[in-house]
């Protein structure tokens, strides 16, 4: 039921809100600003541009280019080039690092003054499904009628209880970002994306990192064989990497920080000088009034959607890291585009059949549409071509031939159904697999398209041939 | 154990049905073949038997879901239990569950876990055909058609099923031409458009609560078929409609004297019943009524059957019965025929082979009154006949002026197959048959 009355009484009303600026929010509200709707976009993080901008993917990218550039420079002894060892000025590393993320959100701001998003600087609360609370930093208080919200509220570092020390040597992701230090030695509990990428910042700026991992493989989702290069350079910078590992408890001293850990070649306890907790990510759909709404969560905490990203609320959509798996900004943003197009009243649909997934760590990995174990796992028809970077001229010259590009390819109609890439620029590189796996090409659109020489990206095309015909630069003998 | 019980066929070439009713409900023990729901198909009611026994574990449907034939309709625990053998291995499912768990997320503490309990409410049924869930939607069983996004869209646009499209692209790829060439393909032959109206779409409807209240109710299934059935007919086939009055004076005197004599205890003969043995002389007079054009061939079928369709007017609206072979059936026979399809008709029991195959349809509305209407032909026939309200008239007889009865006949035909003339013929035959007992006995 709309209550008229108190949309009537309301501060302000739009036609579409959106709760949350980050980048599912800020692309949502522009999109409806595009399209002539009153658009509001509610935010109460210090910046618009949400978790990713703030203190997720760009201030780790930015750190994680300039632990390349150590990697590198340290490299560059095989080359006959030695540098002295470098001096790490972090107060100015944090403020390149800021400069970035400010550089970005400000560029945010200006882009929704441009398009005239009025942008709320408030926590904003649901009160019915038409109705939304809007609670100032200086207390203040205002209420906001719309039409059609989209939630858009992302999700948050998860933390078990267990490892809540209130210690600030106890770190999420966050916390590390912050690189308030060089810790001496760093436990990084957790072998996802997060733990891999921030270890190997920490590593690179000379942390002694330990990475503790529950599962028998770091990066559960890819496929091992991309896994392999990467934990084979892992295992050269990082102390130590402990699969199948628990870590039973963490406890404070005046030494560090001492976490228990039971596994097969674990110590049983270790000191640390800080820990981060890398374990994974929990949305945040709790405390905005959704029970105020006839939104539902699922079992896991995610806001129930359909592929409209229409929830069980008529007047409400959500969309990113709340409204399920993968929490991954790039999704979060085409599903954005997607619920505008359909409060436009649009044909649009989530329907995407590759989302890429990209590890930043050096090697880089990448995979998009199915995985070689998704295409077992489902009984495909599938054959997956690998092309080794030993045989790619580029990947020579850059002293990288560990790498490797693969193609999943459906065996009755050559048609690409995933590909999968480890080696430096993979995350670039995946950007083909996208489009080729999206628009259903087969093996000769890519075998036939000419790449250019020498780069990195003939492997792909290189991997194509191998469906029909010989790769030329790798030779397999027939079977 | 635990069985699934899907929907079995219906009556043949039924694709869904509506679940009128059910029977049981969750937790409930029933019976082998004991009857768990009534589901309305097209146009007819039909009860649906389990042939297991045991618990209704859980009940997939509701009333008014339109369900697709091999739907899961209920989860039934059979009572020769062989259920204590699974617990064995259970025991060890969940521990790697678990694992899996705490490491993707293991902020799943306990006020998470109390969470589900709440949640587990169904959706709220103010958003139909909505079925939210937090993750990318899966195409089912089927890989997903082959064609990128932009075509994807430009099929939805259309509401086209990329999977009928057959793709002209590499490895069946789907292109956008592909579609817009499914759609003028499908525009272009307009017959075999059950999907539903014609080639033209309705423009969209006025803001009516401009102008007052309204209220809005769903066709029922025999509604929608009729609307389909209809434009197709209606789109498909010229009309023309011919008219006359008959003369059934005489005719109605012998039914008269017929029903209170010698018929009094056979079934009731109307003057529906003698104008389908009326009708079946004409068409044997005039075969082209009796034919189908095919549109494929441009060749007319010419039947050597006699089926007639009876509309019959019920509350769930219009059914058109069929009395078969009525040739070969005496007046008698018809009548009697006529009398079971109309209360099948009312009782919706009418199966699908009970509105099959009919060659022409008469519509008879008589009985409400009205002097003449144009009736719609029931593609793939090709004529229909009109009866409207007898009608006291003064003629001329032999110079003499008389009271006579006159039945408004109205023949709606297809006019690719028949010309102005044969329709005259024909309707001048039917006249003639209905205004002379005698002839219609000598002819019949």
């Amino acid at each position: 039921m709309r209550d008229f009355d108190a949309m009537a009484n309301a501060d302000f009303h739009a036609d579409v809100v959106v709760l949350g600026a980050g980048p599912g929010g800020y692309p949502a509200a522009f999109e409806a600003a595009d399209h002539g709707k009153k658009t509001i976009l509610v935010n109460d993080d210090v910046a618009p541009g949400g978790v990713c901008l703030n203190r997720g993917c760009i201030p780790s990218k930015a750190l994680l280019h300039v632990a390349k550039l150590l990697h590198e420079s340290h490299e560059a002894a095989e080359w006959g080039i030695t540098f002295e060892k470098p001096k790490i000025d972090l107060d100015k590393l944090r403020d390149y690092k800021n400069g970035v993320v400010t550089g970005l959100t400000g560029g945010v701001r200006q882009l929704c003054k441009a398009r005239k998003v009025q942008l709320e600087e408030a926590r904003g609360t649901f009160l019915s499904s038409n109705l939304m609370e809007l609670s100032y930093k200086d207390g203040s208080k205002k209420t906001l009628s719309f039409d059609k919200a989209i939630v858009a509220t992302g999700s948050v570092p998860a933390m078990p209880p267990i490892f809540k020390l209130d210690d600030d040597r106890v770190m999420d992701s966050t916390g590390a970002l912050e690189l308030k230090d060089i810790p001496g030695k760093l436990l990084v509990i957790g072998g996802g994306y997060i733990g891999l990428e921030m270890g190997s910042v920490y590593a690179a700026l000379g942390s002694e990192v330990t990475v503790v991992e529950m599962l028998d493989g770091l990066l559960p989702g890819a496929d091992r064989d991309l896994v392999k290069p990467l934990q084979k350079r892992l295992e050269k910078q990082l102390h130590a990497i402990h699969l199948n590992t628990k870590v039973l408890g963490l406890e404070a001293t005046k030494a560090g920080i001492v976490a228990r850990l039971e596994g097969e070649n674990a110590p049983e306890e270790e000191t640390f000088d800080r820990v981060l907790i890398a374990i994974g990510r929990r949305p945040n759909a709790q405390n905005i009034g959704l029970d105020k709404t006839k939104v539902q969560i699922d079992e896991k905490g995610f806001i129930k959607v359909n592929s409209k990203l229409q929830t069980d609320d008529p007047q409400i959509y959500a969309i990113g890291d709340v409204a399920g798996e993968p929490m991954l900004a790039h999704k979060a943003t085409r599903e954005a585009k997607v619920a505008v197009d359909v409060i436009l009243g649009e044909p649009a649909e989530f329907d995407v059949r590759a989302i890429p997934a990209v590890v930043f760590t050096d090697p880089e990995l990448a995979w998009c549409g199915v995985t070689e174990r998704e295409a077992k796992e489902q009984g495909l028809d599938v054959t997956v071509v690998r092309f080794p970077w030993a045989a790619s001229g580029r990947a020579q010259t850059i002293d990288r031939t560990e790498g490797l590009t693969k193609l999943i390819f459906e065996n009755k109609t050559e048609r690409i159904l995933g590909m999968g890439i480890v080696g430096p620029g993979a995350g670039e590189m995946i950007a083909e697999g996208v489009l080729a796996v999206e628009t259903a090409a087969v093996a000769r659109d890519l075998a036939e398209s000419i790449h250019a020489h020498p780069t990195l990206s003939e492997t792909i095309m290189e991997s194509a041939e191998g469906m029909f015909a010989q790769a030329t630069h790798y030779y397999r003998p027939k079977k | 154990m635990a069985i699934e019980f899907k929907l079995p066929e219906v009556s043949e070439g039924v694709e869904s049905a509506d679940i009128a009713e059910l029977h049981v409900k969750e937790g409930d023990t029933i019976t082998a073949n004991q009857i768990v729901a009534e589901v309305e198909t097209e146009k007819a009611l039909a009860e649906i038997e389990c042939p297991h026994a045991g618990r209704v574990a859980k009940v997939h449907v509701s009333a008014g879901d339109s369900v697709a034939i091999g739907a899961v309709l209920l989860t039934i625990e059979e009572s020769n239990g062989a259920e204590s053998s699974d617990s064995g291995s259970k025991d060890d499912a969940p521990k790697a569950e678990e694992k899996q768990e705490e490491k993707k997320e293991e902020s799943k503490p306990a006020e998470q876990k109390s969470a589900p309990a709440e949640n587990k409410q169904p959706a709220s049924t103010s958003a139909p055909a909505r079925q939210p869930s937090a993750t990318v939607p899966a195409d089912e069983d089927r890989a997903p058609a082959p064609a990128g996004p932009a075509t994807r869209r430009l099929a939805r646009d259309l509401g086209v099923d990329l999977y009928q499209v057959n793709g002209s692209g590499p490895g069946g790829r789907i292109t956008q031409e592909d579609v817009q060439n499914y759609v003028k393909q499908r525009l272009t032959q307009p017959a075999a458009a059950a999907g539903g109206g014609g080639p033209i779409a309705p423009p969209p409807l006025p803001d009516f609560s401009e102008f007052g209240n309204t209220r809005r109710e769903a066709l029922n299934k025999i509604g929608k078929t009729a609307a389909q059935h209809l434009t197709t007919s209606w789109n498909v086939i010229p009309h023309v409609t011919q008219h006359d009055l008959a003369d059934i004076t005489d005719i109605e005197m012998a039914r008269k004297t017929f029903l209170a004599g010698p018929g009094k205890n056979g079934p009731k003969v109307t003057m529906t019943a003698i104008a389908i043995k009326a009708a079946v002389t004409a068409l044997k007079a005039f075969p082209k009524f009796n034919s189908s054009l095919d549109p494929e061939t441009n060749e007319i079928v010419y039947k050597e059957y006699y089926n007639i369709g009876v509309a019959v007017d019920t509350e769930n609206g219009l059914v058109v019965p069929v009395v078969k072979d009525a040739d070969k059936k005496s007046l008698v026979q018809i009548a009697a025929d006529v009398t079971e399809l109309a209360v099948k008709a009312r009782d919706r029991k009418l199966g699908m082979a009970d509105m099959k195959g009919a060659n022409f349809t008469i519509t008879n509305l008589g009985g409400i009154g009205g002097t003449s209407f144009t009736p719609i032909v029931s593609y793939p026939e090709v004529a229909i006949l009109g009866m409207s309200r007898g009608q006291k008239q003064l003629s001329l007889i032999d110079g003499e002026l008389e009271e006579r009865l006159k039945l408004p006949l109205s023949l709606s035909y297809d006019h690719r197959v028949i010309n102005g003339a044969d329709a005259a013929r024909f309707i001048v035959k039917l006249s003639a048959l209905l205004s002379d007992p005698f002839t219609l006995l000598s002819e019949c």
